[in-house]
């Protein structure tokens, strides 16, 4: 941990997502107003950052077009966007773990199907999956959830079953099964524990990646609904007043940037920092 | 070498299917119907089933699913619910823009990706690297239609020189020669900076660490014990061996590609694929969105497949 901290990557990834995830958790205490109220909307309307409406309420970032305040807007969007990313990760992960470890320890016929199937859902073109799903049900954001989560797994597949297959053959491993210890219980006390470092680094870049791809859904109205403020609808609704107001799709722009940035530098760090005997230069493949 | 490049385009044959048939199933089970769409609400009960029996759409879904399973394979790719113009001419017109954007943004990104992740791996831990590093990953995190958004505000909003939407002007049928390929030029400026720029940010990346990686290995402390200059030790010893996953990631980036195209193509109107998919997907033109998802299915199994040909073709121990 402390080595993570002293890498400045790990230190700007961990400060950059402490202070967002505060902020989205005391949504409430960083700023007073509500994400989808609406005054009066012709006096108060793309207001420029920094200026007081007629009513003597502070908009440190403006206002868009319905006189709302984009901070407000920012901070609520980062409780939906961020809670969209974290979720859809630990379905991936928790779907992705079970496959793979499955896969790694039992060897034969269930492996043998379960990697097919993590193969052809790696083939699978996501964002057209994502299109499809989407836009034919309708759009949520719970649905973003699960999709993002359900086309997500395969690269923690992929990685744990490595980590497993090799665990299973290291001596400690046999030492566990020789004292009569069950299957399940080897696997779940002393393989997995062992194989998680990967997994986190892939968790890390994960929810980055989700991030990203529900802006991009919701980007395209696919996503979560107006006037639920996410990043993503946000860019989406300042993308027709880029020239009058564009602080409207910056902010949240720049707030999406930071997060995936932190997401990817934590990723490198924590992957630098947990196997400092055979440190790869490589950066580890999102959970894509 | 051969057997095994035939076993892959098996499974990719096999992936393809899949793709098909889970798309073919998830559009005819999701709520909504193209009579809908092509009716709208005022439809009595008795036009609407006119209309979905003269689609077909009143069989049962197997029925459907080998009926055009069969017709596909024929070459007989249908007409357009939404549009009245024949599948084939729909996408015929859309896949050259398409193939011209993720093409040309696939070579750049890739050309200098390398270039930028050598230069990185030279100068490790230098001022240079950790710039280029900050710029790299900044650019590997922006989403394609951020990033498009910003240049469109910078270039077309602000200094005011390049165009912002579609692939030609609007006089772009009145030009002749020149004029009219400078004018595809100036609209294709934006949307393969941002689609280029983004596969940057992730090739260079990668460069840097695989070079990085393999500066450490004992034949390159060789090459270098034995007198090569640096020069040569970068590119024949260090570069060459870091292509080879370099290919295979080309091969893995196209299904992301396309999918960035989807997002690009959405934010520049460019009239690609990825925009008729988005379009045909909301009216429920089944037999546009299932020709289009076939052949984005071939195309990217077909580019694992290559990529693997070329990774063979570069490292001798693949063959």
């Amino acid at each position: 941990m402390k080595r993570l901290l002293r890498d400045y990557r790990g230190a700007f990834g961990a400060v950059v997502l402490a202070i967002v995830f505060a902020c989205a958790l005391g949504a409430p205490l960083v700023t007073g107003g509500d994400p989808t109220a609406q005054g009066d909307i012709v006096a108060t309307r793309f207001l420029a950052p920094l200026s007081t409406d007629v009513n003597g309420t502070f908009h440190p970032l403006g206002t868009d077009r319905f006189g709302r305040d984009v901070w407000t807007r920012l901070v609520y969007g980062a409780r939906v966007s961020l809670g969209v990313g974290v979720l859809a990760v630990l379905i991936s992960i928790t779907v992705g773990v079970a496959v793979g470890a499955l896969a790694g320890y039992w060897r034969g016929s269930v492996s043998v199907a379960l990697l097919g199937l993590t193969d052809f859902a790696l083939a699978l073109p996501r964002v057209v999956l994502l299109l499809l799903l989407a836009a034919l049900w309708q759009p949520s954001t719970a649905l973003v959830v699960i999709v993002l989560g359900l086309t997500g797994w395969m690269g923690v597949a992929r990685l744990v079953h490595g980590e497993v297959r090799a665990l299973a053959a290291r001596p400690f491993i046999e030492g566990a099964v020789a004292i009569g210890a069950r299957r399940l219980r080897v696997l779940a006390r002393h393989i997995l524990p062992n194989a998680l470092t990967p997994v986190i680094v892939a968790a890390a870049l994960g929810i980055g990646n989700a991030i990203t791809l529900e802006a991009g859904l919701s980007f395209l109205g696919l996503g979560v609904q107006p006037p639920t403020p996410s990043w993503g609808n946000m860019i989406a609704s300042g993308r027709d007043v880029l020239v009058n107001a564009p602080w409207v799709a910056t902010a949240p722009s720049v707030a999406l940037v930071l997060v995936v940035v932190a997401c990817t530098l934590l990723g490198d760090a924590v992957s630098d920092a947990m196997e400092p005997s055979a440190v790869s230069h490589q950066p580890a493949a999102p959970v894509s | 070498m051969l057997t095994r490049l035939a076993a892959r385009a098996l499974a990719g044959f096999g992936v393809v299917a899949g793709v098909v048939t889970l798309t073919f199933f998830l559009l005819r089970l999701a709520p909504g119907d193209p009579v809908e769409h092509l009716l709208g609400p005022a439809a009595s009960a008795d036009q609407v089933a006119a209309q979905r029996h003269a689609l077909d759409l009143d069989r049962s879904i197997p029925v459907q699913y080998t009926a055009w399973v069969s017709r596909f394979v024929r070459g007989d790719w249908g007409i357009s619910i939404a549009k009245g113009r024949p599948v084939r001419t729909v996408l015929g017109d859309a896949w050259p823009a398409t193939v011209r954007l993720v093409g040309l943004s696939l070579l750049l990104s890739y050309l200098l990706g390398i270039a930028i992740g050598a230069v990185q791996a030279q100068r490790r831990g230098s001022r240079t690297d950790t710039t280029l590093s900050v710029i790299t990953v900044t650019l590997f995190a922006v989403p394609g239609f951020c990033l498009g958004l910003m240049l469109v505000m910078v270039f077309t909003y602000w200094v005011r020189v390049l165009p912002a939407f579609g692939a030609a002007g609007l006089d772009a049928d009145y030009l002749t020669g020149w004029g009219r390929v400078i004018d595809g030029l100036r609209h294709l400026a934006l949307p393969l900076a941002t689609l280029t720029l983004i596969g940057v940010g992730g090739s260079a990346r990668f460069v840097r660490g695989a070079m990085i990686d393999l500066a450490a290995q004992p034949f390159i402390t060789t090459a270098h014990a034995k007198g090569l200059s640096p020069f040569q030790v970068a590119t024949r010893h260090v570069l060459r061996n870091a292509l080879t996953p370099v290919v295979t990631l080309l091969g893995l980036s196209l299904p992301a590609l396309f999918s960035g195209a989807v997002l690009v193509e959405a934010v520049f109107a460019w009239p690609g694929v990825g925009r008729v998919l988005v379009e045909a997907v909301q009216a429920r033109d089944y037999p546009v969105v299932m020709a289009a998802t076939t052949v984005s299915a071939v195309l990217v199994v077909a580019g694992n497949l290559l990529a693997d040909a070329l990774a063979a073709w570069l490292d001798p121990r693949l063959r």
